[in-house]
């Protein structure tokens, strides 16, 4: 993974001392309230419901064991003893003191780490595939292109104060676990007819209110133009977009009001002066960056031999078996696998981990997996490149610590934002919606019958748990000061994203429960063999869950 | 402010910004808006004193910006210190149309805002409320270097690693 130098380092200490300086001036009285709001949000620290509430950012989701361990340290000796996974691969503590943050930043810059533009109004972290790097379907490892975006973006002068935040993801394989379809700017790498890699450019997508699919406005970018087609997005869209209405700021809402076509117009325009400008990249630096997501030293390993082993053990041991199922997947390199460790036991908060979990996590990094941690949008664990032959090893490791929960991919591997436990615009918890449905579903064979489904919910409109894009999504709403919740189906976040649609009028906390489980009902009683819920949804219709659910009870 | 921080110093301001539109102008050195320097442009050959012209954050400065680069000064103006607007326009003058006298931003910033504005090419800051000017620019060197290309390095830094 990438390493800093001395200039990486510096700018990351010069910005701790920065927010030094004015958390100091903000306590002495000498920055007003209005005035230290962006500049806090800039370092990620938000003041919430509770308490402050800090998110430190993982660049493109990528950890290494030693980090893992920092941040243990840090929830220790800073926090309750615990943190949680984002859907946007970072990191949050729950519990900060506002006095205290720059200690924590000056602990997470000595392993390489920091809090910059992890909120507030400008780039945020870059996302993209938690199996990059050995994803068999992909086209190029899309994190040093991630690595490259982060430098540019980084304290970026022109760009501190954009309309709104600015999310980009870069996608590098067929399939997409990026969700890039569904962030402001989207960057897909593709080879075209002649052979070059380069990427595909798509804006305006996004969650939240209005929620977007991005259109495509450049249909090839020579790799070495990316930083300044980027710069020339961005000045079209902070010198453009709406400041008048924060609800209207997105770059989706200009880039509908112009069309998607004179939008690219627009940027190509600006793009003219900036193109071949010295911002324009050079092999000298991609390779450089490049040089930093080499692949480890994997051992010659005899698959074959290694599978029937494997298929023993999972023949004796119906746990690993299940795990085998649900959490392990192939990887283009022959005798290695992707391990999930699961954030989503029942009875805890979807994404939360103990500091004891995240030491047994970097442990079992270094033991299985060459150090190295990648954090998922699902708000999992992956664990790359882990010999076959560790597998059942690393299964017994994991499950007493509590990450072995064989729910990958199920109903019970739902994303779900803090919601009104924590966060103070929530229209209503969604934390307990997610316990109550983890305990509903606590029959395994039953989940995994049910096999792939993502369920997302979130606690209001500004979508943090992604529900428009949940096969079964759930939204929480406030009706004359009561908590209750709306129901969208068919949502999907793959190559072919869609959104979910409206099942019918919002619902009781109690009631969403005992729907979900109609919801199933329907899907069972018509689903064609190994069809999916999201695949049975699209060939019967929405009506025909709708009318169940809201059927007169007899 | 009758003082303003200009190429790192404390100098004393001796524009006078005229906000409205009019006809009327004093004499001495004047910042006047951009619709009233195109009316009154040709009048003011004569004018005893400098003049200058200050550009709202909203501007199509593309439409103008001709007949203003061989003014002295443009201030550009942040009616909120959040909008950000204001930092392209200050690269456009510089980077697009190689405008080479003073930048200044007025209007409501903030000091920490100083060391991306003067990446942008502002030089000159002259502020809303009374502070220690001294004591605020030490936020002109928050940092000593940067990934990006800007107005003050024209190599990005992936160039000039050692
Ligand atoms: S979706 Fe709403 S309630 Fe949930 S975290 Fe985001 S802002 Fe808060």
């Amino acid at each position: 993974m990438y390493q800093y130098d001395q200039y990486d380092q510096k700018i990351v200490d010069e910005r701790v001392a920065q927010y030094r300086d004015q958390t100091k001036r903000f306590l002495a009285g000498a920055i007003s309230e209005e005035e230290f709001l962006p500049l806090r949000l800039q370092n990620g620290l938000y003041v919430q419901r509770l308490a402050p509430m800090l998110r430190i950012a993982v660049p493109y989701g990528l950890m290494s064991s030693l980090q893992v361990r920092k941040i243990a340290d840090i929830s220790r000796k800073f926090d309750k003893g615990y943190v949680h996974f984002t859907t946007r691969q970072n990191i949050q503590l729950n519990w900060p003191q506002l006095e205290e943050v720059p200690d924590i930043l000056a602990e997470l810059a000595k392993v390489q780490m920091h809090a910059i533009q992890t909120s507030g109004n400008c780039i945020r972290n870059t996302t993209t595939d938690q199996f990059a790097g050995v994803a068999s379907d992909e086209i190029e490892d899309p994190r040093p292109w991630c690595e490259i975006i982060r430098q540019w973006s980084t304290l970026h002068p022109e760009f501190a104060f954009l309309p709104r935040k600015f999310k980009i993801a870069v996608c590098g394989s067929e399939q997409d676990r990026a969700a890039f379809l569904l962030h402001d700017i989207g960057v897909q790498l593709i080879v075209n007819e002649a052979g070059e890699t380069g990427f595909r450019i798509f804006v305006g997508g996004g969650l939240g209110r209005t929620p977007v699919i991005a259109s495509l406005i450049r249909d090839f970018l020579p790799k070495e133009h990316l930083l300044t087609y980027l710069d020339a997005v961005l000045r079209v869209y902070n010198r453009y977009g709406n400041r008048d209405n924060k609800y209207k700021a997105r770059i989706k809402i200009l880039v509908r009001a112009w069309t998607p076509e004179v939008f690219a117009e627009r940027v190509e325009a600006e793009w003219q002066h900036l193109k071949d400008g010295p911002a324009t990249l050079n092999g000298h630096e991609i390779e450089r960056v490049k040089g930093f997501f080499t692949l480890p030293d994997y051992r010659a390993v005899d698959d074959k031999a290694v599978q029937t082993q494997v298929n023993a053990l999972a023949a004796e041991h119906k746990g690993f078996s299940r795990w085998l199922d649900r959490n392990v997947k192939p990887q283009k390199q022959q005798g290695y696998a992707c391990v999930t460790l699961s954030l989503k036991p029942a009875g805890v908060a979807p994404g939360d981990v103990t500091d004891r979990q995240l030491d047994t996590i970097a442990d079992l990094a270094d033991r299985y997996s060459f150090g190295e941690v990648r954090t998922t949008h699902n708000q999992n664990i992956v664990l790359a490149d882990v010999l076959k032959s560790d597998l059942f090893e690393l299964w017994q490791a994991a499950r007493p610590a509590g990450l072995a929960t064989p729910n990958i991919g199920t109903i019970n591997d739902m994303i779900c934002c803090p919601g009104g436990d924590y966060c103070s615009l929530a229209n209503a918890k969604s934390i307990p919606v997610a316990e109550a449905i983890q305990r509903k579903f606590d029959d395994l064979d039953y989940v995994y019958d049910l096999g792939d489904l993502e369920l997302n919910i979130s606690g209001c409109m500004n979508a943090c748990g992604h529900h428009h894009i949940g096969h079964i999504g759930i939204l929480g709403v406030d009706k004359k000061g009561e908590e209750w919740y709306q129901i969208q189906l068919g949502g999907s976040a793959d190559k072919n994203a869609a959104l979910g649609k409206v099942l019918g009028p919002s619902l009781s906390r109690d009631a969403v429960v005992d729907s979900i489980e109609t919801l199933l009902d329907v899907y069972v009683e018509n689903r064609l063999e190994q069809e999916s819920f999201l695949k049975t949804y699209q060939r019967i219709g929405l009506d025909k869950f709708k009318e169940r659910v809201y059927a007169p009870a007899s | 402010m009758h003082q303003l921080l200009k190429d790192g110093a404390v100098v004393n301001n001796t524009w006078q910004l005229i906000s409205a539109d009019t006809d009327d102008l004093p004499q001495g050195d004047i910042l006047i808006s951009v619709s009233c320097w195109q009316a009154q442009r040709h009048n003011l050959a004569n004018h005893a004193g400098a003049v200058g012209v200050w550009i709202d954050s909203n501007e199509e400065i593309e439409a103008f910006v001709a007949t203003i680069l061989d003014l002295p000064l443009i201030a550009i103006n942040f009616p909120k210190f959040v909008d950000g607007r204001g930092f392209s326009l200050a690269r456009l003058l510089r980077d697009r149309y190689a405008y080479s006298g003073e930048i200044r931003a007025i209007g409501q910033i903030i000091r920490d805002q100083l060391f991306p504005m003067q990446r942008c090419g502002f030089n000159a800051f002259a502020f809303e409320t009374e502070l220690d000017l001294v004591e605020a620019s030490k936020s002109l060197g928050d940092f000593s270097d940067a990934y990006q290309v800007a107005v003050d390095q024209p190599e990005p830094l992936f160039k000039r690693r050692a």
